[in-house]
């Protein structure tokens, strides 16, 4: 399968001198079309900072991050911002849904931005609430739902269109576990057809639905879990 | 796990014989346990030694079928009705290891732990595939086992979580004073990382 996210010996350090933060220290990560990565590590490591980079919202101080073999580093603000519509989605810690718009319209904003007409944006931004489990909302505003349906919503835009790859960072935060695990159902299921995902989380429970997971410590990626093995072996090694 | 009272807790839903007993049992719990036949046949001839079960006749195609007795019922009842000791779980190899590896010279104990945290991270993926794909509702004894599993392997990477959090701010200190100049500079420097 394809690489879709490629981050090449990536840097993101702040500021300068003694005061300089290093978040990230030379990462190298590869993320398949069909691939789902788990990014876990302690408060700080340098997991949003990933995230952020991997999906042109910050760029590194040293390094290549590449979505689709294509290079962030030369593409200008306005290429940066049509590929994050037309290619990727972002979930965010904080929602970041628009209050002043419906949960249809705030779906269809990227592909209405994007130039795609009103009315196929709204037929598509529907199909998406509705592949999310909420397709009776679309006409509510962000503080008519509950927080669980807004982070549903929240979900549906950030799958809506061709995205290619998946961003999430903490999509599951204040959910109840059933309600996590619905979002986190949706997201295998977009990877599974094809998307490469990466998931930003705390909760092992969530990693598990990974094809990988790697950890972040101190801006390092110290470790990765071993490719998957048959579930006999999983049996026999353990839990007896 | 008592293959004792697994097997008088299938034998309660009718007579059956040594295979049959064997795929019950490995059925009713997905394949976690899985049961080799010598084990049915040793555990049979101790449970019918103790009465609880008893042996029918052979059929002409040579198989021998048991079936529960009153007492063997009685026992399997106690047994639904009786918690677990926690006694009765092996011993948690896992904390001792890190217990010693804290105490033994030249270890580097948050290595242990990553290592284990990879290995247990990657059983909860397995786990959680095992569980995506069996959906159907007659699934619902396998998955409430692998549930199971997966709350243990969750409690374990965050007590393992736990452990890095903690060895941050541990200083292996034999002889040395706590309020030593030097030791008070090297948790200044953890913190700041
Ligand atoms: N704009 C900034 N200026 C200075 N330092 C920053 C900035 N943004 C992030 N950092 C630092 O970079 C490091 C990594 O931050 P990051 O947000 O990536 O952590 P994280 O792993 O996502 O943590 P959490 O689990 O708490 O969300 C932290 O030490 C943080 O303080
Ligand atoms: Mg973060």
């Amino acid at each position: 399968m394809s690489v879709v996210l490629e981050l090449r010996n990536v840097h993101r350090t702040h500021g300068v001198g003694a005061a300089a933060v290093h978040a990230l220290r030379g990462v190298s990560l590869a993320v398949r079309a069909g691939e789902l990565v788990a990014v876990m590590g302690p408060s700080g490591s340098g997991k949003s900072t990933l995230l952020a980079l991997a999906g042109g919202l910050d760029r590194p101080t040293g390094g290549d991050v590449l979505v689709e073999g294509e290079p962030l580093g030369v593409l200008g603000a306005r290429e940066l911002a049509r590929l994050r519509r037309r290619r990727i989605g972002y979930v965010f810690q904080d929602l970041n849904l628009l209050g002043s718009l419906t949960a249809v319209e705030n779906v269809a904003l990227p592909l209405e931005l994007d130039g795609v007409g009103l009315r196929a944006a709204r037929r598509a931004a529907l199909a998406a609430l509705d592949e999310v489990g909420v397709a009776g909302l679309g006409d509510r505003f962000p503080d008519q739902m509950s927080g669980g349906q807004q982070q549903r919503v929240a979900i549906a835009r950030a799958l809506v269109g061709e995205r290619r790859l998946v961003l999430a960072d903490e999509p599951t935060g204040a959910l109840d576990s059933q309600t996590g695990e619905a979002v986190l159902q949706l997201l295998r299921r977009r990877v599974d057809a094809g998307a490469a995902g990466v998931l930003v989380t705390h909760e092992a429970r969530h990693a598990g639905w990974a094809d990988r997971v790697v950890f972040l410590r101190d801006g390092d990626l110290v470790d990765s879990t071993a490719p998957l093995i048959g579930v006999e072996q999983l049996l026999s090694g353990s839990g007896r | 796990m008592s293959i004792r009272h697994g097997l008088l807790a299938l034998l309660e839903r009718g007579q059956m014989y040594g295979y049959q007993l064997r795929a019950a049992f490995e059925e009713s719990t997905g394949s976690t346990w899985p049961l080799n036949i010598g084990q049915v046949y040793t555990t049979l001839a101790r449970l019918e030694r103790d009465g609880l079960v008893r042996s029918l006749p052979e059929s002409e195609a040579g198989q021998r079928p048991y079936e529960i007795t009153d007492a063997g019922r009685a026992d399997l009842t106690l047994w639904f009705a009786t918690p677990i000791s926690r006694a009765d779980r092996p011993r948690d190899e896992l904390s001792i290891k890190l217990a010693l590896a804290l105490t033994t010279p030249g270890v580097d104990v948050r290595a242990v732990v990553q290592t284990q945290r990879s290995a247990t991270m990657r059983a909860l993926q397995e786990l959680t595939r095992l569980k995506y794909a069996s959906d159907k509702p007659e699934d619902l004894p396998w998955r409430l086992v692998l549930d199971a599993m997966l709350f243990q392997a969750e409690a374990e990477v965050r007590w393992l979580d736990h452990c890095e959090t903690s060895l941050v701010r541990y200083r292996p200190a034999p002889g040395r004073p706590t309020g030593h100049p030097e030791a008070v500079d090297r948790t200044d420097e953890a913190a700041r990382r």
